[in-house]
């Protein structure tokens, strides 16, 4: 499989100008995910808004791979000022396209710029990189207490 | 069983029609493997090996008193003896069989570290590979000695320099573990210097042979070894199949490693006693066609000369640090162009392009490499980077693969730094288009 088809301009132009890069002050919570078979790494920290129901800010500092750092510069740019329920919402779409082996058609009304990633899926090797600063976000949610079982619950109605 | 490319010469289309895997195409280019210090390809002899032993004389070993055990005892036996020639040790039962290199090292860390108390020293290097370094981390957490290790110099070599003015080998150091070979700055260590220097102390000498023995003539004896540790799949071998070679004298003396079938001699409910070694080394059944195929693969490799590849590969790598030398936005890590304490493993790094996108894009145009840090996290700390890509050689590598490799490194540069497509004085000649046309 060509994986020039991985690589959209979208893709290209994150990597090269990421968004939200660089840890900000304040944060609720912070975290450190790494991608142990090839040393992606991410620090993350996320803000929320009074009373805990919106992502106020989310800032990171990562280095890795194009698909990881344009990953976790189109997720902040997607996230920052949206309800947490979204968020959930966002991240198991997100999650749906990645382990879709290609075969999902992203929605680009909700996904935006995340729907680049779609040709990832289909390269199984990659879907890690992709999922990274996601995965990350969700644990830093969940520990500033703002992404519950019931929160999942609630998303899924 | 025939060995129908003896003597072929390393390089060879003779040769290379023994390995079946390069009639692959990989997204319709003619598979370029440069991942050989990851593991090798297999050539039809140890292929049909492994079908003929399993087809016709499969049976347990040693414990099988059948017309079939005996077959099998004999293959397995027969492989250590091979085995033994091929480093050049004293006899079979200096061989001890693992599952790989790593569990070698572990076998070598638990046995050794049953001696060791607080205040003990052991000395590995900054350029070890994980599986030289996590195992004696965990025996220096157990036994409370201390872990030290070799620098690098700025050039990717050990730095014996520094390790001398500190004494970093002394009184206190009961094991020094080293690589033959870096994995990922292809340096040659000079093994037989540190063990000399290591043994004026009465240390045991421990050598992670895994990018060595496959590539370089072994004589156990000249590399100055107490414990030599190496896995068969890097060799043209199996998956599977690891070998740990230890000097007869101080494998008697070494407590056993894992408990089970076939390294006891009494077994009774209040305790046992156990079998001398290899077996004592070797409980459970072990890996018998594995060891069989790598018994064949060394017959292969012995066939076609260790000196020979060994000459080949540094011709093929000495082409391959000549084309990346001279790609804008390369930086080779490790020994430069002409060095002869150089093996054929070749990291770099490329102005800004991810190891990781790097490797995906040559994935594209056919050639393999490696992109991340090879098992060495720390030695890239060191060097200040987080990742590499990696190509590497064997002894069926062709200039022509790496025509194509290095190509393709030039493509995925534009691909991501288009400001090298107008500056850069090194475009490929289009050859991995004329490649996919079929010729």
């Amino acid at each position: 499989m060509d994986p020039t088809s991985m690589y959209q301009e979208i893709i290209l132009d994150h990597y090269r100008e990421k968004h939200n890069s660089g840890l900000r002050e304040p944060f609720e919570a912070e975290v450190h995910h790494v991608n142990p078979t090839c040393g992606d790494e991410v620090s993350l920290r996320v803000t929320l808004e009074e009373p805990g129901e919106h992502v106020a800010d989310i800032s990171y500092e990562a280095q890795g791979c194009s698909i990881s750092q344009a990953s976790a510069s189109i997720m902040s740019d997607l996230l920052i000022g949206q309800p947490v329920s979204t968020a959930v919402v966002r991240y198991a779409e997100f999650q749906q396209l990645m382990e879709g082996q290609g075969r999902i058609v992203p929605n680009e009304d909700t996904l935006e710029d995340a729907i680049a990633f779609a040709g990832v899926a289909q390269f199984p090797g990659r879907v890690k990189c992709a999922m990274l600063a996601w995965v990350a976000m969700r644990d830093a949610l969940i520990r500033a207490g703002a992404w519950t079982n019931e929160t999942t619950e609630d998303a899924a109605k | 069983m025939s060995n129908g490319v003896a003597g072929a010469a390393p390089g060879s289309a003779e040769l290379r029609a023994g390995f079946p895997i390069f009639a692959r195409t990989i997204n319709d280019f003619p598979l370029a493997y440069l991942d050989s210090a990851n593991t090798s390809q297999k050539p039809q002899v140890v292929i049909d090996a492994l079908v003929e032993f399993v087809s016709n004389h499969n049976a347990n070993v040693a414990r099988a008193m059948h017309t079939l055990g005996v077959e099998a005892s004999a293959a397995y036996e027969g492989a250590r003896a091979k085995l033994a020639r091929f480093v050049g040790a004293a006899s079979a039962e200096e061989i001890v069989f693992t599952k790989n290199a790593s569990e070698a090292l572990n076998l070598a860390a638990n046995t050794l570290g049953a001696a060791l108390k607080p205040g003990d020293e052991i000395v590995i290097s900054v350029m070890e590979h994980h599986s030289n370094i996590v195992p004696w981390q965990f025996v220096a957490e157990r036994t409370g000695a201390k872990l030290r290790w070799f620098d690098i110099t700025a050039d990717g070599r050990l730095d014996l320099d520094k390790a001398r003015s500190e004494n970093l080998i002394n009184e206190r150091t009961k094991v020094v573990s080293l690589a033959w070979i870096s994995n990922v700055l292809g340096t040659i260590n000079p093994v037989a210097e540190v063990a000399a220097w290591a043994h004026e102390f009465g240390a045991t000498v421990v050598v992670d042979g895994s990018q060595g023995v496959p590539h370089l003539p072994t004589s156990v004896s000249a590399l100055g070894a107490d414990l030599l540790a190496f896995t068969g799949h890097k060799m043209l071998g199996p998956t599977g199949i690891g070998v740990l070679w230890g000097r007869s004298a101080l494998l008697e003396t070494l407590p056993p490693f894992l408990g089970g079938g076939e390294m006891i001699e009494i077994v009774r409910m209040e305790g046992s006693t156990f079998a001398p070694p290899p077996p004592r080394f070797e409980a459970g059944t072990p890996p018998i066609a594995q060891a069989y195929g790598l018994g064949i693969a060394a017959d292969y490799l012995t066939s076609i000369g260790m000196g020979t590849i060994a000459a080949h590969e540094q011709e093929i790598t000495n082409y391959l640090l000549e084309r990346l030398a001279s790609t804008e936005g390369v930086v080779i890590l490790g020994p430069g162009l002409g060095a002869s304490d150089r093996g054929g493993a070749v990291s770099f790094t490329l102005d800004g392009v991810h190891p990781h996108d790097l490797m995906q894009l040559l994935d594209g145009r056919g050639v393999a490499v490696r992109g991340g840090h090879h098992c060495a996290r720390p030695l890239h700390d060191r060097c200040g980077i987080q990742a590499s890509t990696r190509a590497s050689s064997y002894l069926y590598t062709t200039r022509a693969e790496v025509d194509q490799f290095a190509d393709a490194v030039v493509y995925a540069r534009n691909f991501f730094m288009p400001k090298y497509v107008t500056t850069g004085r090194d475009q490929p000649q289009d050859q991995a288009a004329t490649l996919k046309e079929g010729n």
